[in-house]
Order: structure tokens, then sequence, then C-alpha cells
């Protein structure tokens, strides 16, 4: 599109920007607030960032959730790039549409079907074959199945764009087909692996009504003890909390983007070289 | 490498998640089915077996539409179901409203701005719903940023209660889901050929008339898009409704919650589920099937 500016559009989109970002800013500003009270200013304090320090409550659940989301997001890497790879090569297999209509499904099922549906499965299985008990176990395998999803769905379209015949002239070179695609593919395809796993450590972390389902009494993620933290009233120490979460996902996200950028940059650059 | 170990080495790479996905994701709903039949015990798991042994020896399946039934004669569900719908609804026209505007603005922004903005939009989408959602009580509660700044102006003099009203969902799920309508509407407007808008003026089309017959339709497919992503799980939110809306604004995520942890009744539970699942995923997902197939042909 031509490069045309209305006073119109630009405004809104300078609205949603801001709209989009202000909570966000009140929630950093007010978790410096010395008053224990929401929204009325009493001065700059770091009080709550060392109450956060002595929550054991907190510091576990934050341990848990990051247990689940780091074992989650790495096995849902593994499956949703074998489903995705299995997608892209193989026209047709049985159950492709099965597998087609399960990495889609979770995105448009409601997470509170999904999991109250899991937890019907686990408390069955735990009566028919004494496996699993609710804690780590069942929140990792219900985040693997939604996560798996989203791997799939990001690393299919990057696979489908990558060029195919470079795995060909490397096994016409004499390479078998898992070194073809491993030297070949995987470095093609590793931007999109890194993005779905930060995507799915995000989404692991966040998860608040899947979990509560399929967590049982024993263990708390950090979004249900937060939930219950908002839900009970006041909690400063929730704001200076969020603040932490904001500031480490968008280091990483940030970092993580410039990397990526950086590495494709430098692949852009080295073909150029080849090909002049 | 022979025909047969290739097919070998295929499956090993199809069963891991097909099995993964079928056992946690699919068999879960034949559970729920399963149980939505049963009836409330007092036991743990707190449902009745569907299947039992007769002294006899015999198996007897023993299906209840107690649920059903109840499903239908509690107005509550149904309520919840069509105020879920109406809620999602709106949501999804406020969103349309404001972000075509805003994805219009970004696609005919300058190539270096785009990317910031579009980094600028996805953004919000890596830090946590939960917080986000929570973040909103310092903006619209009682004595928060926007009361305080109206009084301030002195437009009010009393502060205005918006926080657990219907008023709240509605910016809490507009401001949550919006990234979600701009990023597809993006995607249409930036790929819409301006040769076609310049030959509309050429024809003598006033600009609102080129952006009505050119722009409007063509953009369709990303309206759709964005639509489908906001109003789906706008749908089933349970976590904006709880935090920001009152105890009238029943979403049926809500009540499906409540069900269960308040009432603990599994069965109902389930069967609110299941029939969640038919009225709303199940037409979802032919309209995906049928869209995708069009996008094949």
């Amino acid at each position: 599109m031509q490069e045309h500016r209305s006073p119109l559009t630009l405004s809104v989109l300078c609205i949603g920007i801001a709209l989009l970002y202000l909570p966000i800013l009140a929630l950093i500003v007010y978790s410096f607030n010395a008053s224990p009270l929401l929204n009325v200013w009493g001065g700059f304090s770091t009080t709550w960032y060392a109450a956060l320090l002595h929550n054991r409550q907190l510091l576990r659940a934050a341990l848990l959730s990051l247990e689940v989301a780091v074992t989650a997001s790495t096995v849902a890497l593994v499956l949703g790039t074998l489903a995705a790879i299995s997608l892209v090569r193989w026209a047709r297999f049985p159950g492709r549409l099965l597998l087609t209509g399960m990495v889609n499904a979770p995105l448009v099922m409601p997470e509170i079907i999904t999991g109250i549906t899991q937890l019907l499965l686990f408390v069955s299985m735990l009566q028919l074959i004494g496996w699993p008990h609710r804690g780590f176990v069942t929140i990792v395998l219900s985040h693997v199945a939604f996560c798996a999803a989203y791997v799939t769905i990001t690393v299919q379209s990057r696979l489908q764009a990558a060029d195919r015949s470079l795995e060909e002239a490397a096994m016409d070179l004499g390479a078998t087909p898992a070194q073809a695609f491993i030297d070949v593919t995987l470095p093609i395809i590793a931007p999109a692996l890194l993005s779905s796993w930060l995507l799915s450590l995000t989404l692991s972390l966040d998860d608040l009504v899947i979990s509560s389902f399929v967590a049982g009494p024993g263990a708390s993620t950090l979004p249900m003890v937060i939930y219950s933290k908002i839900k009970l009233g006041v909690s400063p120490d929730v704001n200076a909390l969020a603040t932490v979460i904001i500031a480490v996902v968008g280091a990483c996200v940030i970092g993580g983007g410039y990397l990526m950028r950086r590495a494709e940059q430098r692949k852009l650059a080295e073909m150029r070289l080849v090909t002049e | 490498m022979s025909r047969a170990s290739r097919q070998g080495a295929r499956w090993l790479l199809i069963l891991p998640p097909l099995a993964f996905l079928t056992i946690f994701f699919l068999v879960p709903f034949a559970f729920a089915l399963k149980i939505s039949f049963a009836e409330t015990a007092a036991r743990v798991p707190p449902f009745t077996d569907i299947l039992t042994r007769t002294p006899e020896h015999h198996l007897q399946l023993t299906l209840s539409l107690a649920n059903y039934k109840f499903l239908l004669t509690d107005e509550i569900y149904g309520l919840a179901y069509l105020y879920s719908l109406k809620t999602a609804l709106f949501s999804t026209l406020i969103c349309l409203a404001l972000g075509f505007p805003m994805a219009y603005a970004i696609a005919r922004a300058a190539r270096s701005v785009q990317g910031i903005l579009l980094i600028i939009i996805i953004l919000p989408f890596w830090t946590s719903f939960l917080l986000r959602v929570y973040a909103l009580e310092s903006i619209i509660g009682d004595t928060g940023l926007l009361n305080t700044a109206l009084l301030k102006l002195g437009l009010i003099h009393q502060p205005l209660h918006i926080m657990r009203t219907s008023l709240a969902m509605y910016i809490g799920i507009v401001y949550s889901y919006l990234p979600f309508m701009v990023l597809p509407l993006f995607a249409t407007l930036e790929k819409l050929d301006p040769t076609l808008l310049e030959a509309a003026a050429d024809l003598g089309s006033p600009p609102w008339r080129v952006f009505l017959d050119v722009t409007v339709p063509l953009s369709i497919p990303g309206v759709i898009a964005g639509s489908m992503l906001v109003f789906i799980p706008a749908v089933g939110e349970f976590v904006i409704p709880s935090l920001l809306g009152g105890p009238n604004n029943l979403m049926i995520g809500r009540v499906l919650w409540d069900e269960f942890f308040s009432n603990h009744d599994w069965p109902v539970a389930s069967a609110v589920a299941i029939a969640f699942l038919v009225l709303l995923v199940g037409p979802i997902a032919i309209y995906q099937y049928y869209n995708v197939r069009q996008l094949e042909a």
C-alpha cells in the first residue's frame, strides 16, 4: 500500500497503542508505591519487592511454574515438530486428518472445556491404571497438549516455506534423509523452533484455567496463586511480582527477537556471498 | 533404504504426536461424554459408573439423561450461553471498529515504521494475560487513573463505578483481544494492490467510495479471521468475567467453573461442556473445514 497518512486512522492507532500499554505502565508504577492501597500514591518504595523474597508460597509456586513450563515446552517442541514434519512431508497417511484436527482444535477450544475434559481423563485413568496422580505430571501433560498445537502451526508454516530442493541436493551428494534433514533443514527452521519454544514457555507460564482443573489440591502454579490473591482483595506484592515477570519476559522476548534477527541477517549476508 | 524400513521410519515420526494428542486431547472428550450421562455420587471421583456389573455378571449400561434435562429446565445455563454470545459479539464489533483503523494506519505507514508498530502491537501478547486483566483495575477502578483524571478535570463529581459491571468486562475483552483483530486485518490490508485504489480514484470515485467499494470488500478475509480470533476465546472467557464482571454478568465459562469448584457437580459440568462444544465449537470447526477446503481449491 502506498504511503499516505490520514489523521483519523493515525490517531486511532495512537489511542489503541496507548490503551494497550497504559494498564501495564500503571501496574509497574504502582509496584513502587509505599502505600498498601491500590491506586493511592504514598511515595516511592521497594517494600513489596523485599516482601516478595520472603513469600515462600509465591516462590514455591514460581518454581513449580518454571519447572512445568520448561518441561512442557521442551516436550511440546519435540512432539509439535514431529507433527509439523509429518504434515508437511507426507500428503497422505492414515490419521492425517485426525492429526490436522487435533493440532488446530486447541486454538478454537475454550480453555475451560479442555481443562474439564482433561481432568476427567486423569481422574478416570487414576481409577483404571493407578496413574497419574494429580500434580506436576498432570499439569505438564495438559500443557504439552496445547503447546504442541502452537509449535506445530509455527513450524509447519516455516517448513512449507523452506526449499525442499536443498535437502534433495544433500541426498544426491550422499547424505541419508536424516543427515540431510539435520544438516540442511534444521538450521533453516531453527528460528521457528526457538520462537515456538518461547511461545510455549509463555503460554504455559501464563495458563490459569487448565492448570486450575488438572493441578489437584497439592500443587499450585504461579497464576493460580496470583488469581486467588487478586480474588481475595488488595495485595500490593502482586504488583511487584507482575513487574518482575513482565521485565523478565520482556527481556527474553526482545533479546530473543534481536538474536534471531541478527542470525537471520548473517545468513542473508552469507547467502549473498555465495550467490555473488 | 528399503521401502519397508522407510515406512517404519515414517511412523517413528508420526506416531508420537498422533498418540499423545489422541490420548490427552481427544480421549478426554469421550470421558466427558461418558460422565455427562452419569449421576453425582458422594464418593471419589464424585460420579456413578455408567457401566456396572449385575449380580449375574452381566454388564449393565445405565445412561442418565437427567443432566441434559437439567440444562434445559434450569434457565441459568441458556441465559448464560446467550449472554456469552452477546458479549462476545459486541466485543468483536468494538475490536473491529478500533482495530480496522489501526491496521489501516500500520499498513499505510512507511516500511521501516511498520515493523516497529507490529512489534508494539504483539508485545503485550507475550506478557501475562492474567496480569494484564488485573492491571486494568488501576485504570478503571473507583480510585483508578481514569476516575482521578476525570475528577481533577472537573468533568465528574463522583467516581464512576466501572469495575464489576458489564462495561468493565467489555473493556477487558477489547483490551485483551485487540491485537488478535489488528494482526490478520493488517495482513490482508498490506497485500491490497494500490493500483486498484488508484484506478478507482482515476475513474472519479471520491476517497470514501474507494474505501467502501474497494478496500472494505477486499479486506473481508482479514475481517473474518480477526473476528473469529476475538469471538471464540471471548465466548468461553473465564478470567475477565471473574475479575472484572459483576455477580450478574454470568458468562458460560464462569457458570462452568462454579459448577465444578463450588457445586462439585461433575456430571452437570460435563454436560455443560459437551453442550457448549456442540453448540459453539461444532459450527466453527465445520466452517473452518469448508473454509480451508475452499482456499485449497
